[in-house]
């Protein structure tokens, strides 16, 4: 008799919840809401909420902290959270530096984190952990893509980036798939503004093609720059030299750059065109892509969320590793070391309306992993 | 009797020990952290005290001791876990107390450098050039690829102190609040002997020092070392808190904090810098919690302490100075 | 290396040193004239290229847009004065710099209150695209050449101010012993608000200028606020010849060593290392020179006259 009263309330509290699982759930959110890189925080913040309420799921809570791009500052944000806010899973980050703070002692602390950004190789190798996600990419992807394009089209290639890990990290990955030959691997200070000695040099090389990655402000003054200089050279970079968030403040010197990167708005899935919308009739602007990575970062833990308790790690993480979303970026899988697999597309800067934009060209990978999965024994 | 000062320092320093154990006691490990980061910056803000409270001497470039004494315990830390040797085949080491004497080595022998250049200087070029030499560290750190550069060094698990789990935050704060404890003896001490004297007079006059025949280079580069190791300890410990070191701790932004610190807390005091630390850490996390604008609050009431609270919290709770 | 890069480079240097001496001068006008160290001059930099990026995205021309940033960096150096400065002239420079260390963060944030995160468009004005050849056969553009021209004219404009004017002589007199000039019935406070405006309305248009070219964002005056102290160090506080020259120095240098060093550095080691190496060397370049020069001459090239 108990037993049966026992399973009729079962039952019945299992039919009125529905498919999910009425168990909230608490999601720390780290990321740079102030200072000079503040747009891409903004952006992260803003795809991710966007995912967040248009799935109506009343359980899950979101607390967003401003790091202010200072890794001390992000430790400190990340230990509140994890003491005294008891978030379940950590997000956010931006800035490899800062993620390189927090991630770690996260998932040492039984955390899982689904990076929105950040994915440096120091995590996707032999480091991996089975708590740590990235929504987003390995760094080396972009750089990857545009290595394989400059193959395909150019014969002697002058290559830049700044003097820190990813900038280092940017032409290593460029070269993995770059075969011809380099006029130049030129590494600038990280925050420099005045790029007229390297234009310079670029000018002087007889290169026929020009690689650069100078993310945020720098890529911005050196786009300005080399557009006044009269070099004829055509410009290229990864994805973020050109993204939505630095695009209105380069202005028309970008025309015609290509970039590599997994997504553009004029992307015509069902799940690309219905975000597009939805970001712009809410927030009033064009998103970029950190905003696409954050809303994929939300949607994937929303999937898991609905099948599995994130009480239980390893229930949870399966489901997380399905990745069973409609990403607007298309085809998305995880690969063994919890990066994606994914296609990324060569685009070129447009303007389309009186705004500038990037518009797909090709296709340059498919289904790319990235170079450090095979070191990775989950 | 107890002055007014003495009894202000003891209330400060049972409330910074109060506070972490009644959140330890209450399940909030976070304010165990934030206390600790108060000690580790109230020790790096006396070290500066020293130069400059008793000295006079307005280092803007101290974050590079910190910076240095956080990357000794990062380095030492990285090599002792992957047992790579580190330099003439010494092995790296996990426990505190060899790091700690490596950073406070390491950052004396920089401060002896820069400060036998620096003090050659007086003034605003003083200032000046302390700056420069933090940035060339800084930027130095930064390119420097081995140590993770930009990207920063993490330590994974925090390093050993014999019979101390050192994982709990409150064991961890409790080495941290005695070390800051010594170090403030320390400051008193050398504020009451000859040495300090002989600095407070350089500071305040430095022809009548020189008439009497003590030379006030000699007694300002040794200041300046020893301020220079007290911060270098702070840094070591900053890392092992963070279990994270970067070249963000060796910014000039770093150095104006320091010096805020001590202003805050009022210049010259003994537990000026732990007052100071106990302020800004107070208002960043408060600010940080109500608002995205709080680095502008932060701001105004930095600089409404400046123009009208002149001698900083101290002075407001304990009136001028006394000698002696 | 040919003689058309070196000549291109050598171009570079002294558009960057002209750059820094618009602020180094406001910063050395105001440090020896009212002895008061000002972190916030930076500030003043980012308020000018504001000013002009969002006038001239109103009104859609520059040129006013250039003269926004000068009318608006001048009040709000001015304001400042007569709010903040003012009650600092009696302390020690200890205040001084946190006061307006405290400035920086105020404005940092004030100004991303008003205009947002995303940094601002600001572009060249059509008169000054493109590039003119240069003997040798390559291209300069005329944007830099129109800094150069402009900074080289606001430095003579300041020598015939200082020399020659009684606003000048007033400098001067301050310049070497405040409290005289004050007994001898000169309305100080009024000229240390000119000053100041005077040093706000440089680096503005400093700032308005640059912004054309880099980026117009948050903090972008503060890598070049240390750049300037660096240079009137060398140059000898207080002094706008050792501005001038110590300027040129720094801009040339530092110019010169991006260029030349990742060169050295590979006749060493292989290319990918020597350009990280020789990166790190010439971003420490400068301060290494700068202690040198201190190291020989502890007050700077052309000390002024008073302590």
């Amino acid at each position: 008799m108990k037993k049966m009263l026992a399973a009729a309330t079962l039952a019945l509290s299992m039919s009125t919840s529905g498919l999910a699982f009425a168990e909230p759930l608490k999601i720390g959110m780290i990321t740079t809401l102030s200072g000079g890189g503040a747009g891409l925080g903004i952006d992260t913040r803003d795809g991710f909420m966007l995912a967040i309420k248009n799935s109506g799921n009343k359980d899950i809570t979101v607390v967003t902290e401003d790091d202010a791009q200072k890794p001390e500052l992000a430790v400190q944000i990340a230990d509140k959270m994890i003491q005294s806010d008891q978030v379940d899973i950590l997000t956010g980050i931006v800035w490899s530096n800062l993620l390189m703070a927090v991630a770690p002692s996260a998932v040492a602390q039984g955390k899982f984190y689904v990076s929105t950004n950040a994915a440096p190789a120091a995590l996707a190798g032999a480091n991996c952990n089975k708590l740590y996600f990235n929504a987003a990419y390995q760094n080396d992807n972009l750089h990857e893509a545009m290595g394989e394009y400059a193959n395909r089209a150019y014969k002697k290639m002058f290559i830049l980036a700044p003097n820190y890990p990813a900038g280092k990290d940017s032409l290593t990955g460029f070269k993995r798939y770059y075969k011809g030959e380099l006029a130049a691997e030129v590494y600038t200070q990280v925050g420099q503004t005045d790029y007229a000695a390297e234009i310079a040099q670029m000018r002087a090389s007889g290169a026929d093609g020009i690689f650069v990655f100078l993310p945020g402000g720098m890529g911005i003054a050196f786009m300005k720059q080399f557009a006044q200089s009269g070099v004829n050279i055509p410009v290229m970079g990864p994805g973020f030299s050109f993204s939505q968030d630095v695009l209105p403040a380069i202005g028309d010197a970008a025309l015609g750059a290509k970039a590599s990167g997994q997504w553009a708005p004029d992307f015509d899935n069902e799940a690309s065109k219905k975000f597009l919308a939805d970001f712009q009739k809410e927030y009033n602007r064009l998103p970029s892509i950190y905003a696409v990575q954050a809303y994929d970062a939300a949607q994937l833990i929303l999937s898991a969320a609905a099948k599995a308790s994130v009480k239980d790690a390893d229930a949870f993480g399966a489901e997380l590793k399905k990745a069973d979303i409609q990403s607007p970026r298309g085809n998305f899988k995880f690969n063994v070391n919890q990066h994606p697999i994914q296609d990324i597309y060569l685009t070129e800067v447009i303007k389309k309306d009186g705004v500038l934009t990037n518009k797909t060209v090709e296709k340059i990978f498919t289904d790319h992993g990235d170079a450090y999965a095979k070191d990775c024994k989950i | 009797m107890l002055s007014r000062e003495n009894l202000v320092n003891l209330v400060l320093a049972a409330a910074l020990l109060a506070v972490p154990l009644a959140a330890n006691a209450l399940g909030q490990p976070f304010y165990v952290t934030l206390a600790t980061r108060i000690a580790i910056l109230a020790l790096a803000a006396t070290g500066l005290n020293l130069a400059l409270g008793l000295g006079g001497l307005v280092s803007f470039g101290h974050a590079a001791f910190f910076g240095i004494g956080g990357y000794a315990a990062g380095i030492l830390a990285t090599h002792g876990f992957s047992g790579d040797p580190l330099i003439f085949g010494l092995p790296g080491t996990n426990q505190m107390w060899v790091i700690w004497i490596v950073a406070v080595v390491v950052a004396g022998l920089v401060g002896l450098a820069i400060g036998a250049i620096s003090l050659r200087t007086s003034g605003v070029y003083f200032i000046m050039i302390t700056l420069a030499f933090a940035q060339m560290v800084y930027y130095f750190a930064v390119s420097w690829p081995a140590y993770g550069g930009e990207d920063g060094l993490s330590i994974l698990v925090r390093n050993q102190f014999p019979g101390v789990m050192t994982m709990r935050p409150l064991s961890f704060f409790l080495i941290c609040y005695v070390i800051l404890l010594i170090g403030i003896g320390l400051f008193a001490l050398i504020r009451a002997s000859r040495f300090g004297s002989a600095l407070q007079a350089a500071r305040q006059n430095e022809v009548r020092v020189a008439t009497v025949g003590i030379e006030p280079y000699r007694i300002r580069l040794t200041g300046f070392v020893i301020s220079a190791m007290m911060t270098g300890l702070a840094g070591a410990l900053f890392a092992d808190l963070n279990r994270f070191v970067s070249p963000s701790m060796l910014s000039w932004h770093m150095s104006g904090e320091l010096i805020v610190l001590i202003i805050l807390g009022g210049t010259g005091r003994l537990f000026g810098p732990l007052a100071g630390a106990a302020l800004y850490v107070a208002f960043e996390y408060a600010l940080g919690g109500l608002t995205e604008r709080w680095q502008f609050f932060l701001g105004l009431i930095l600089l409404v302490v400046v123009l009208f609270a002149r001698g900083g919290l101290l002075g407001l709770l304990a009136g001028k100075a006394r000698h002696g | 290396m040919t003689v058309a890069l070196a000549l291109e480079q050598l171009l570079n240097g002294l558009q960057l040193g002209v750059m820094l001496f618009l602020m180094a001068a406001g910063l050395t006008l105001i440090f020896g004239v009212m002895g008061l160290i000002n972190l916030a001059h930076g500030s003043l930099y980012m308020v000018g290229a504001f000013a002009c990026a969002a006038t001239a995205a109103w009104t859609g021309s520059f040129w006013i847009g250039l003269v926004a940033s000068l009318i608006a960096a001048a009040a709000a150096g001015a304001i400042v004065e007569l709010v903040v400065i003012r009650r600092l002239y009696d302390r020690d420079h200890l205040d001084q710099v946190l006061a307006t260390f405290a400035l920086i963060l105020m404005f940092s944030e004030g100004m991303r209150w008003l205009f947002g995160s995303f940094p601002l468009y600001l572009d060249i004005p059509p008169l000054l695209q493109g590039a003119v050849p240069l003997p040798g056969g390559t291209e300069y553009p005329v944007y830099r050449l129109a800094i150069i021209a402009a900074g080289t004219l606001v430095a003579f404009g300041l020598y015939l101010l200082i020399s020659g004017t009684r606003l000048g002589m007033r400098i001067r007199a301050g310049e070497s012993d405040r409290e005289m000039i004050g007994a001898l019935g000169v309305d100080i406070r009024t000229l240390y608000t000119v000053v100041f405006a005077l040093g706000a309305a440089l680096a503005g248009f400093a700032g308005a200028m640059v912004g054309a070219i880099q980026s117009v964002q948050v903090g972008m005056g503060e890598p070049v606020l240390i750049l300037a102290f660096v240079v009137i160090v060398i140059g000898g506080i207080g002094s706008i010849k050792g501005a001038l020259l110590g300027a040129l120095l720094v801009g040339v240098t530092d110019t010169m060593g991006r260029f030349l060093l990742p060169k050295l550095m590979a006749l060493f080691v292989p290319p990918a290392q020597a350009g990280m190496i020789g990166g790190a060397a010439a971003s420490m370049l400068i301060y290494i020179v700068m202690a040198v020069i201190l190291a020989v001459k502890p007050r700077g090239l052309f000390p002024a006259a008073h302590a």
